[in-house]
């Protein structure tokens, strides 16, 4: 047991270099545009076809890997370290997608942030007497058909439909999205901050200790 | 004829060039694979988990549309920025009333909170 944990933790410092490599790699060919021989240095490298079909694959069979792994592991510290396996990969798709920014954010705010509040979540809440609670076979069943059903059903509308044949057009760099964020956004930006310190509030409201009367 | 009907044609497989399509059949199975958990899950964390997973396959559907739609600029990534701020706003608020629900009824298993059923 202690042999299979060591593993997975070592699995996530691996993944965790590895999503720092891809960062500096994609936010070196974003940077640097202006030096343009650089730029177009790691930007033939990441445009290649055949590598970014190598990458697109090998990210796209882990995240489908530890999805399922939130599927199928039943402790729920293990069902979050696989949620944690399948942000990162998402993070790193994101880089391909030539999105470095959002990927940071995706690792930040919720690789770093958002899991470990789950985490906290967990362990605020795990003494119990009905702490193993199993979903019958049958309930299992027909939760898989479900999902086998619709996704089967999305996948066949999605290669049925027809997509712009437009090949992958100029991202927008990080300058672009913050003037973006603080002209055209600025309200659901402002909107946002404000929905978040309500929700700061709420939740420091809602899990007070009650006087004791 | 997308880059995936080739794929799907047995033309080169490995090499067919990355398209749109990829990226939405992808966001799909992690939708399902949501769902799923959403659905068998009975701790209340474990749901979330789910609602991650599903946030996650709308944020790729975003970047992805952003990228290979030209002309659409920042809007994409900006959304799903959004959505990522959403969504932790979402656990915030999750994880203070499952701490409740935990400290009312002394178990995270949501099939036990019928204390409302008629």
């Amino acid at each position: 047991m202690t042999k299979r944990r060591g593993l997975g933790f070592g699995a996530m410092l691996l993944l965790a270099g590895g999503c720092c490599l891809l960062a500096c790699a994609a936010a070196h060919g974003q940077d640097a545009a202006p030096a343009a021989e650089q730029a177009a240095e790691v930007g033939q490298l990441y445009d290649h076809p055949v590598v970014e079909s190598l990458l697109f694959y090998s990210l796209a069979a882990a995240t489908v890997v530890a999805a399922l792994g939130v599927c199928i592991a039943r402790d729920i510290v293990r069902m979050a370290i696989w949620l944690f396996v399948t942000l990162s990969t998402v993070a790193m798709l994101y880089f391909l997608l030539a999105a470095p920014f959002l990927g940071a954010i995706q690792l930040i705010v919720y690789a770093g942030g958002t899991l470990v509040l789950l985490v906290f979540g967990v362990m605020l809440t795990s003494r119990s007497p009905w702490i193993r609670f199993e979903v019958r076979p049958s309930e299992l069943l027909a939760a898989g058909a479900a999902c086998l059903v619709l996704l089967v059903g999305l996948v066949a509308a999605l290669l049925r439909a027809e997509w712009p044949e437009a090949a992958a057009g100029e991202s927008p760099r990080v300058a672009t999205l913050g003037a973006e964020l603080l002209t055209t956004y600025l309200v659901p930006f402002e909107a946002i901050s404000v929905l978040l310190l309500v929700v700061m509030i709420a939740a420091a409201y809602l899990v007070r200790q009650e006087p004791k009367e | 004829m997308s880059a995936f009907g080739l794929y799907a044609s047995g033309g080169c497989c490995l090499l067919a060039q990355i398209g749109l399509s990829h990226y939405l059949v992808l966001a799909a199975i992690l939708f399902c694979t949501g769902a799923f958990v959403m659905m068998t899950k009975r701790n209340a964390i474990g749901l979330l988990l789910g609602v991650e997973l599903v946030l996650n396959a709308c944020g790729i559907n975003l970047v992805a549309l952003a990228r290979y739609h030209p002309g659409s600029g920042a809007d994409g990534q900006i959304t799903a920025l959004f959505v990522i701020a959403l969504a932790a706003a979402e656990a915030a608020v999750a994880v203070a009333l499952a701490t409740n629900f935990y400290k009312n009824l002394r178990t995270i298993d949501v099939d036990r909170g019928d204390t409302l059923r008629g």
